[in-house]
């Protein structure tokens, strides 16, 4: 059973200091530009100033090191096919072209295909570690309460705080009833016909979907009797208020989306060509 | 929007609990670099038990958490997720289920969920991909094409067989069995 | 006299899914400050007059209703479900399933946040509650990290912040270990002296419950109230023998001794009874008579040896340490000890769904180590509690022959072991059944076909009558019996007294990861020094047997469950 790679790292840091609802907009604006931006030189700043806070937030390497492994191959494989499908994609995107060398065959390698490459590398680069300092520097119990005050309906916020809520009940849930079926002959990962495991799949999820769906039953009842859904707002016993380090980040974020989109379009492109 | 029930909200909450635990269980299969993607039978029941408001929620929610806690969120991909189980959603809301099941009535879910996952991976993602990421087209497709068809026949198989299940286990309990 | 808080006026009530009325002419008042306990076997609708109460009926599930009914001077079929929350607070049998916020400060300020009252407020509220319920500090913890107890205090704070003027709780003890459970029941007595509210219990355990005084029991049976008194008058009467409620074994052991059960008695506790020398001499007459009473023991070859077993779920903690025993042939044994224990990780290693650290786990003398979880299944067979998360096929049929599918047996083979595993587990008759059409207990007897059809050699039982009423407790463990008798070595995981001391000769007690004590079940349990390390509960004999001057009270025991066995054989033939 794969564990969660990844959880809220307590620890005192400016970064765990700001509150969910902070590092939310920060996480959004964040993945917005590193998602609209193709300029290599806004990639780049954005991957030091991304450094920085990784630093400041007191979470090492080795926390995040099984995630890291897990980009690692994500990119690699990611790069492989692209490079496999369209070997000269860079050569259409930069309108240049520049062979450094000829593997085989249409396997070319130009100096726009890397630099595609480099880009679309940096662009996944950049967004890693916000990413991954959003969900190991908030503590859940923020998630909710943070949604909600950037205008998500408290409802749809609270279904992501049951979520994680239930995770591991349902993990240990999964893990139990497999453990059971497996003495069954029910085997997942075994050498079967694709259509057997899928049917065998089902041994296991059935009675899982079952108890679920009686969990929704109970749970909702607990709601419902303690007044969930009363009225049209609700409080949060986990929100804080906003300080100067919150509106000093939020600043940051606005300012990161204002630099990076006016430099991004300056040329009227959403790519920087250093070929033309 | 119409406001959630909350029951809804429930749904929601242990619908994307169940996609991320399903969603971290690797199941090998025979094609590489493609995992057989259970969550997607699950969102799929879920999106035609609780409708198409919990069936895109359910796939944002739990795609989202699948890849926060693993390599980053890429979101033509979460986004894709969450289109199935509205597409599912919405075509199946007349369905019923609860009252009972029959052949006609899996063939309109599978129906639904083949359009759902061709649109999704075939469409939705390529494209999403294609705007954000500005990645070849040839990739593109040929990476949606394999997502579509081993999700299509995941959910079909296994989506199918637990609605029957469902219906057979649930819906016969009101009418024979006391309450306790 | 006071306005009742709750009043039921002829009452009836039919769900809309059901084809006939569940509850018929109730009539109950409850008054502020009471405590009642509703007893009944499963299905005798004890439950749906809880709904009733909280509002859930007829606000998540709709029916017709019949007569009236006033909670808190209000009519619940004209008022929303958060109106009568406020007046009744409930806590759920399910304490994960209440258990909504993911720390223990959240889940308990739940119901303020959704009041929308200001935060400095709500914290201030959540810490005085959590003090009143002694979880204040935890206040940061997860479910998790906490045991069923705590969780059970986490769900009465989370009502409690409302200022309720009734609480309910639902089966309270059903999923807690006996030291636990009696905590609770000391728990809520507490709490109700300190906050005046009306109580109300629903839960078939009696004797657990009147641990600590209840004024009035209400007994129902098939949708009815059968029997509405004083607990006093409520024990000296018999009519909760004839309704599936069993009664408190120091009762059960006095009529036995031939001693009337009045109310002059004080019956409602074993400390309170006043017992005349005269019932004293009964009783140690009754002790004496009955001297050859008591399980003949035949040793018969060692068939399972765990020896020096360690095991870890993460390097740095020892879920079990070097853990030895055997289990000899044709045994019935029960592993007790409190939650988290290590009892269930046992079962998982003998199983192999885990490996262990260091240690053998032998079959017959052979190291099962390389085994795998398929191989070791046809000789060591594990049931789940609960028999909805093992099912997975509509039919029984196909439910039992699952196992088989994967061996490559051919379809007559097949067909001949499923028929004969029905008809050892009394199914043969419903073999073309759907599953749903099954109880409980029967769905539980499915599931142990499923492992009988591989034809283990042991069984493994993870709490074979969790939350079962008495009739279904006897039910499924005479049905256990009847295996053992035919040769079935079994191994239940228990958290029941009852059980342990009626149906396994032997048990074996841990604590924290180690072995505490491998022993009689009679003996574990009055061991006082025992009893409180694994946390378990001394029998209310003991205390019957002491205050009777019996030196041997562990004897006095098992004269009682020998007695009562083949009493009840006597009745049944």
């Amino acid at each position: 059973m794969a564990r969660v790679a990844l959880n809220y790292i307590k620890r005192q840091s400016p970064v765990h200091e700001l509150t969910g609802t902070t590092k939310l907009v920060f996480f959004l604006a964040w993945s917005i530009v590193s998602m609209v931006t193709f300029d290599t030189r806004v990639l780049v700043c954005m991957l030091a100033v991304g450094a920085v806070i990784f630093k400041v937030s007191k979470i090492t390497i080795r926390d995040i090191s099984v995630v890291l492994g897990l980009a690692a191959i994500f990119l690699l494989l990611n790069n492989l096919f692209i490079y496999l499908f369209t070997p000269e994609y860079g050569v259409e995107v930069y309108e240049s072209r520049d062979v450094l060398f000829t593997i085989v065959g249409r396997y070319t390698v130009t100096a726009q295909q890397l630099f595609y490459h480099l880009n679309i590398t940096l662009k996944v680069i950049c967004v890693v570690p916000i990413a991954l300092l959003f969900i190991a520097c908030t503590d859940p119990s923020e998630f909710a309460s943070s949604l909600a005050r950037i205008g998500v309906s408290y409802r749809a916020g609270y279904a992501v705080s049951l979520a994680l809520r239930y995770i591991p009940d349902v993990q240990r849930e999964y893990r139990n009833i497999s453990q059971a079926q497996q003495a069954r002959g029910i085997d997942l990962s075994g050498k079967d016909k694709l259509l057997t495991r899928l049917k065998n799949s089902v041994a296991i999820l059935l009675p899982l979907i079952m108890s679920s769906i009686n969990r929704i039953e109970v749970v909702s009842n607990a709601m419902e009797l303690r007044g969930f859904g009363k009225e049209k707002k609700r409080t949060w016993y986990m929100q804080r208020k906003l300080n100067r380090n919150d509106w000093l980040a939020i600043a940051l974020a606005a300012a990161i989306v204002a630099v990076g989109m006016t430099v991004t379009f300056w040329d009227g492109s959403r790519f920087y060509n250093p070929f033309l | 929007m119409k406001k959630l029930s909350v029951k809804s909200v429930v749904a929601i909450g242990i619908g994307a609990a169940l996609f991320f635990v399903l969603g971290k269980v690797a199941i090998p299969s025979p094609v590489p670099n493609t995992n057989i993607s259970l969550q997607y039978a699950v969102e799929a029941v879920f999106a035609t038990l609780f409708g198409p408001i919990a069936g895109v929620l359910i796939g944002f929610i739990g795609h989202t958490l699948i890849d926060a806690t693993s390599y980053g969120p890429w979101w033509s991909w979460i986004i894709a997720s969450a289109f199935v189980g509205l597409v599912i959603g919405l075509a199946t809301m007349k369905l019923n289920v609860e009252e009972g099941i029959d052949s006609k009535k899996l063939i309109h879910f599978n129906v639904a969920q083949i359009v759902a996952h061709l649109l999704a991976w075939g469409l939705v993602a390529p494209v999403l991909d294609i705007l954000i990421y500005k990645e070849p087209i040839e990739k593109l497709f040929a990476q949606g094409l394999m997502a579509s068809v081993s999700n299509i026949i995941t959910t079909g198989v296994v989506g199918t067989l637990l609605l029957l299940g469902y219906a057979k286990t649930v819906v016969k309990k009101g009418s024979l069995e006391k309450e306790d | 006299m006071a306005q009742p808080i709750i009043s039921f006026k002829d009452y009836g009530f039919q769900y809309r899914a059901q084809a006939s009325p569940t509850l018929h002419h109730i009539n109950l008042d409850i008054y502020p400050g009471e405590k009642v306990l509703i007893a009944g076997a499963s299905g005798s609708g004890k439950s749906t007059v809880g709904s009733c109460i909280n509002g859930l009926i007829p606000y998540a599930y709709p029916g017709e209703s019949t007569g009236e009914l006033w909670v808190g001077g209000k009519d619940p079929k004209k008022e929303s479900i958060f109106t009568l929350s406020q007046i009744v607070g409930t806590v759920l049998q399910d304490t994960d399933g209440q258990f909504i916020g993911l720390t223990v400060g959240e889940d308990i300020a739940f119901a303020l946040e959704n009041d929308c009252i200001p935060q400095d407020e709500m914290k201030l509220t959540v810490e005085e509650t959590a003090k009143l319920v002694d979880i204040d500090h935890h206040l940061a913890y997860a479910p998790h990290e906490l045991s069923g107890g705590q969780k059970q205090r986490v769900s009465l704070a989370g009502v409690m912040v409302e200022h309720v003027q009734a609480l309910l709780f639902d089966e309270p003890l059903a999923n807690l270990d006996p030291a636990a459970g009696r905590v609770t029941i000391e728990l809520i007595d507490e709490v109700q002296k300190r906050t005046g509210a009306a109580v109300i219990i629903i839960e078939h355990r009696l004797e657990d419950v009147l641990w600590r005084s209840v004024d009035r029991i209400v007994l129902m049976n098939e949708g009815r109230i059968v029997a509405d008194m004083p607990t006093k008058a409520f024990l000296a009467d018999t009519k909760l023998l004839e309704h599936g409620i069993r009664e408190p074994l120091y009762l059960t052991a006095l009529r036995y001794a031939g001693v009337p059960i009045t109310e002059e008695l004080e019956p409602q506790h074993v400390n309170s009874l006043r017992l005349l020398e005269e019932h004293k001499g009964q009783v140690r007459a009754w002790y004496q008579k009955n001297e050859g009473l008591g399980r003949a023991k035949e040793q018969r070859r060692e068939l399972l040896s765990v020896e020096n077993l360690s095991f870890g779920y993460t390097s740095d903690v020892q879920n079990l340490k070097n853990i030895s025993f055997s289990i000899r042939e044709g045994e019935m044994v029960s592993i007790v000890g409190k939650n988290g224990a290590g009892k269930s990780t046992l079962a998982k290693l003998i199983c192999g769904f885990e490996k262990p650290t260091s240690g053998r786990i032998c079959l017959e003398g052979r190291d099962l180590l390389g085994d795998t979880i398929k191989e070791r299944a046809q000789r060591i067979g594990y049931v789940m509690q609960n028999p909805n998360q093992m099912i997975s096929k509509p039919m029984i049929w196909d439910e039992v022959e699952m196992a088989l599918l994967a061996g490559g047996m051919s379809a007559e083979e097949r067909r001949e072991r499923v028929e004969d595993t029905l008809k050892i587990c009394g199914l043969y008759p419903f073999r073309k059944w759907p599953v749903s059409a099954l109880s409980f207990g029967q769905k539980k007897r499915v599931t142990i076909a499923g492992i009988l059809v591989q034809q283990p050699r042991i069984i493994i039982l993870d709490e074979p009558t969790a939350g079962q009423d008495y009739h279904h407790y006897t039910e499924i463990m005479e049905f256990l019996k009847g295996l053992n008798e035919q040769g079935f070595t079994i191994i239940m995981i228990t958290h029941d007294m009852h059980l342990m001391l009626e149906y396994t000769p032997r048990a074996i007690a841990f604590c924290e990861g180690e072995l505490l004590a491998d022993t009689t079940a009679a003996h574990v349990l009055n061991d006082p020094a025992l009893v409180r390390r694994a946390n378990l509960k001394e029998t209310s004999l003991y205390t019957l047997s002491m205050a009777c001057g019996i030196e041997n009270p562990q004897a006095f025991t098992e004269r009682f469950i020998a007695y009562e066995e083949a009493h009840r054989q006597r009745q049944e033939g």
